[in-house]
């Protein structure tokens, strides 16, 4: 139990998928003008990475691994070279059918986050989350919890540079420096804030 | 001869991404790997192989398949291809520099989703012909990594006094009570010097113009 909770504060703060190891840069910076839209897209995140690091995890370890196939009786076939596509294709895939099926059942939740669904699939940090729990050998509670928490950090840092900028509006910016530049000198005030958290031994 | 050069349209192709099309710092793409592999200058060089090799390559897939391709499923396409030039990329780097490879860790993978990619293949190779989409690519790989390799070289110049992991900072200034900027090697510092480059580019940009 004590390591599950390790690995949740860990993924949200120390080890924040934005801000210390820097995934999913790209909607993070073009999604971040208003709390709202960040709010959506962060919620999106963490239903996208809750489900798929699961799944990945069990395609991982039931047909990829080096003696993973022992299951169908080939046991030494190792096919870890096909990691990148298997889990690119799965979170594609994953995310194409949530957004069906949320449309069909959901429709309020689909209003509010189906637009930011289609974005996902080419997120990093959820193609990272998979491959990261494929590189520390998480178990499956493990696992979920890791993609969980992570998909939680990855909210909160959004929603601090989100509000942020909305304050920036009214500053008074060199030229050059407006948008792209301010924003990442923000962010990188932001990770020294969250850098302090790694002084905390678990 | 420059002259000629100067005016086909590959030169013109290659030449906009290093320049006032850069992918990183003008248009927002790709900054995930930018900032992660950029802790030293020697992975920050090979990623930029990759990336470049990736990115040529599958430009010219793309073009080349742009006719057959159905319009519905190009992304799912598109990713593929990707994909499967990242896995030779990867397997590369795995079987020659195991070392660098280490270090990289799951960035190597994550060129898949580097937007600049996808953005190029959706924006550029899918309207041009494989010769141009070439230029395209080698052109945009190459403004990508040039940002890459001088956030590299500033990271590890400051924060280990070391460039490519020779000793650069002479023994003497650290005599005279020079220290080495430990924040440089985290990562706040990627995110600080990427955002004061974008700045100086985009001043002289504006400067240009004007």
């Amino acid at each position: 139990m004590i390591d599950l909770v390790n690995i949740a504060l860990k993924s949200i703060f120390m080890e924040n998928m934005l801000l210390a190891l820097f995934l999913g840069m790209c909607s993070f910076l073009a999604c971040s003008k208003n709390v709202k839209t960040a709010f959506g897209l962060g919620m999106a995140v963490i239903f996208v990475m809750t489900i798929t690091i699961p799944i990945n995890w069990a395609i991982n370890n039931y047909f990829l691994q080096e003696g993973a196939l022992k299951w169908i009786g080939l046991e030494n076939v190792d096919l870890t070279f096909l990691i990148f596509i298997t889990f690119i294709a799965t979170i594609a895939a994953t995310v194409q059918s949530v957004e069906m099926l949320m449309e069909k059942f959901i429709p309020t939740l689909h209003a509010s986050l189906g637009i930011f669904l289609p974005l996902i699939a080419v997120n990093c940090s959820i193609l990272g989350g998979s491959l990261f729990m494929e590189q520390r050998g998480y178990n499956f509670i493990e696992a979920t919890v890791f993609g969980f928490s992570s998909g939680i950090g990855w909210l909160l840092a959004i929603l601090a540079l989100a509000s942020i900028q909305e304050k920036l509006k009214y500053a008074d910016i060199p030229k050059g420096l407006e948008g792209f530049g301010i924003n990442m000198i923000i962010t990188g005030l932001i990770a020294l804030t969250f850098m302090l958290f790694s002084g905390i031994a678990l | 001869m420059w002259k000629k050069i100067k005016k086909t349209k590959e030169y013109k192709v290659f030449m906009a991404p290093l320049t006032i099309e850069n992918p990183v710092s003008v248009l927002v793409l790709g900054i995930c790997s930018a900032l992660a592999v950029t802790i030293q200058l020697k992975p920050s060089v090979v990623m930029v192989l990759a990336m470049t090799f990736v990115l040529t390559m599958s430009n010219m897939i793309v073009s080349v398949l742009r006719n057959v391709i159905p319009k519905n499923i190009r992304i799912i396409v598109e990713l593929t291809v990707i994909a499967s030039m990242v896995i030779l990329a990867d397997q590369f780097l795995k079987a020659f520099i195991f070392d660098v490879s280490k270090q990289l860790s799951v960035f190597v993978g994550l060129i898949i989703t580097n937007c600049i990619i996808m953005g190029r293949a959706e924006a550029f190779a899918l309207g041009n012909n494989p010769w141009l989409s070439m230029w395209d690519g080698l052109g945009n790989g190459l403004g990508y990594g040039m940002i890459l390799i001088v956030v590299g070289a500033i990271r590890e110049l400051f924060g280990a006094g070391k460039l490519w992991g020779i000793k650069v900072v002479p023994q003497f200034i650290y005599d005279l009570g020079y220290v080495d900027m430990g924040l440089m090697v985290y990562a706040p510092a990627a995110f600080i010097v990427i955002g004061i480059f974008a700045w100086v580019q985009n001043e002289l940009i504006l400067r240009s113009k004007r």
